[in-house]
């Protein structure tokens, strides 16, 4: 099923929470909101599940205006933060649930519930766990009987807020390739809210990125890491080091050098410089590249942090180094960036 | 109240340090001060209560009971208890619901209101369905023209027991219904269920226990209330006296055997209200500890 956005704007007790989003899923997606806390991201997931109402815009299943709709109407597979699993039943009558409260012929007999939640506790790698209750499972465990609880109703579309948010590093690892390939094999549209850029970029076929109640960047794990459109995704994704520069002639300006990048687009005036620390070209000759006095170095793991203090008003950034590469010895270091963008300033 | 707090501090005791350990002496004294205490305030009434219920032997004992003043006060009283635990159920699961998961204003003066029969003496509470009800009350002129009788009857009596048992069973489940949040009924409401569903599926199997132990407190209070209860009741023998009042009419008369028998069914009520309590209350403790694991 796709899911549109168009527009939508929240607010919580006149404080918004959301300005004028507008998101395109496709059928059978699997997208993550990726953000910071505060950015608004569940809200949307929240939106899009009908347990919130847009204060404005609004929100299509398929062709089908679904903003009015309630949350029953909408059937979707939610799966929340915390499962929310139904303590005082069994992991069967869990999954079941779904199917139990149905109304007339669409309620399957007990017989059919109950094969079906033991065929779902087999695709998610719980079988014979039908009687236990949520207490004495896992917390993994109680994320799989979530999410098989969320696709017995074979919703149209599956959203879950922060599903491994809750768990230690290990199991958040394993899990999230076993999502990919539920995802695989099922087809559902899917999405999920998370605020760790390595869970969204592995997970995910797009990565939407939020900030302040709105969206930054929709994109690939490739497009949002080898070009960012705003400061803050720069920021947020990965490492990266900025600098102010000026721009004149065409040149990018430290101070009063050059540091020899040409950028012909960029209007002239202050702006700011990205570049990833890693990706950098060191120099011996100083003509045109930025210098600067080596103020700390850190081994990380198979490569050295330099960090540089950068002309008369010393700008820290950090690059990084081979391990063994001479450069890490002396007290300046010359270097270019590789790759690099300019916004201008604010 | 059912303190789970200081049931979850509970293991704190057995690792207490030497340090804070009194010494031997200081807890022999300690010990017998309570037991003392409590032998000579709670379990030595007691024990008269029953004592002088058969002071004059089980026959008179018998007879007391089945004297026909004795059984309209003992149905009056059941009568009572089923009409306004019923209503308390419904309004407390109604009040905590309100207060727990919406939020609106004026919520903190409802909480403090809900309180209210607490902290005002019975009595008061009695003489306000007097001022309200009675021949010169605000409404005494309306009720006597359309015939309704609610002072010195039934409704009266029920309605001052509704007032003084009221916060039982919604103190109860307030702070349970907190804790436990929106997210279950969040989550069957997006697996298809309506309202109602949500609220008997997921709702109220998570908070049976704390509301079990609401009602029976309810009860307990509601066949036992004296103060507001013979305010409005007007004592009136076969007709409109509960239990409590029909005890202290026995014994006015110097009628103690039989006065005591009567007693002795409230007491007996008590403990079996206390038992159960026990018994809820170490069944009810382990749900909330795996409320918490959770």
């Amino acid at each position: 099923m796709e899911v549109r956005v168009a527009n939508v704007r929240k607010e919580f007790e006149r404080f918004p929470a959301l300005h004028d989003v507008s998101l395109d899923i496709k059928s059978g997606e699997l997208i993550a909101l990726l953000g910071p806390s505060g950015s608004g991201k569940t809200t949307l997931l929240r939106l899009i599940a009908g347990l919130e109402r847009p204060t404005k815009g609004r929100i299509f299943f398929g062709e089908e205006d679904a903003s009015q709709k309630s949350i029953q109407e909408r059937n979707v597979g939610f799966v929340f933060q915390h499962y929310a699993l139904f303590r005082h039943m069994t992991v069967a009558d869990n999954i079941g649930f779904g199917l139990k409260v149905r109304h007339g012929p669409s309620r399957p007999s007990a017989q059919e519930i109950r094969r079906r939640a033991s065929e779902l506790l087999d695709l998610v790698q719980l079988s014979g766990l039908e009687k236990r209750y949520p207490a004495q499972l896992s917390g993994g465990q109680r994320q799989r009987v979530a999410l098989a609880r969320a696709m017995a109703i074979e919703p149209a579309v599956l959203l879950l807020d922060e599903p491994f948010g809750a768990l230690d590093a290990q199991v958040r690892r394993e899990l999230r390739r076993w999502l990919r390939d539920i995802h695989d094999a099922t087809g559902h549209t899917t999405v999920f809210v998370t605020h760790d850029q390595e869970e969204a970029l592995e997970l995910a076929d797009r990565v939407v990125v939020m900030s302040q109640g709105s969206i930054e960047q929709v994109g690939t794990a490739d497009e949002i890491y080898d070009t960012p459109n705003s400061p803050f995704v720069y920021g947020f994704i990965g490492e990266s080091s900025a600098l102010p520069v000026k721009v004149e002639d065409g040149q990018v300006w430290i101070a009063d050098r050059p540091i020899g990048l040409s950028a012909p687009q960029a209007p002239r005036g202050e702006a700011t410089l990205f570049f990833r620390p890693h990706d950098v070209d060191l120099v011996d000759e100083c003509n045109g590249c930025i210098a600067g006095t080596v103020a700390a170095s850190r081994r990380v793991a198979g490569t050295r942090r330099v960090e540089l203090e950068i002309g008369g008003d010393r700008q820290r950034v950090e690059i990084e180094l081979p391990v063994d590469h001479p450069a890490a010895q002396k007290s300046r270091v010359a270097f270019r960036p590789r790759r690099w963008k300019l916004f201008p300033a604010a | 109240m059912a303190d789970p707090e200081i049931k979850s501090y509970a293991p704190h005791h057995e690792s207490q340090s030497a340090a804070v350990t009194e010494s031997r002496p200081a807890k022999a004294v300690l010990m017998i001060v309570t037991f003392a205490f409590l032998g000579i305030f709670l379990l030595l009434p007691l024990i008269v209560v029953f004592n002088e219920a058969f002071a004059k032997g089980l026959s008179a004992y018998t007879e007391a009971l089945t004297n026909p003043d004795t059984r309209s006060a003992i149905h009056l009283t059941l009568l009572v208890a089923a009409i306004s635990v019923p209503l308390n159920v419904v309004f407390g699961i109604s009040a905590a619901w309100a207060i727990a998961k919406f939020e609106f204003k004026g919520k903190a003066f409802l909480t403090t209101l809900i309180d209210l029969p607490f902290s005002v003496s019975p009595v008061i509470s009695g003489l306000v369905y007097v001022l309200l009800f009675g021949a010169q009350g605000l409404f005494g002129a309306w009720l006597k023209a359309h015939g309704i009788v609610i002072l010195f009857a039934v409704p009266g009596i029920v309605l001052a027991t509704i007032f003084v048992t009221f916060p039982f069973v919604a103190r109860e489940l307030i702070p349970l219904m907190q804790e436990q949040g929106n997210g279950d009924e969040e989550a069957a409401l997006s697996l298809g269920a309506n309202g109602w569903q949500a609220f008997w599926y997921v709702t109220l199997p998570n908070v049976k226990w704390g509301l079990l132990y609401g009602v029976l407190l309810c009860n307990a209070r509601a066949m036992g209330e004296f103060g507001a209860v013979s305010v409005v009741s007007g004592h009136i023998r076969g007709l409109t006296n509960t239990m409590p009042l029909h005890v202290e009419i026995l014994y006015n008369e110097y009628n103690a055997a039989a006065a005591f028998a009567v007693a002795s069914l409230l007491a007996g009520l008590a403990l079996v209200t206390l038992v159960l309590k026990t018994l809820l209350e170490m069944r009810y403790g382990a749900e909330l500890a795996a409320t918490r694991g959770h």
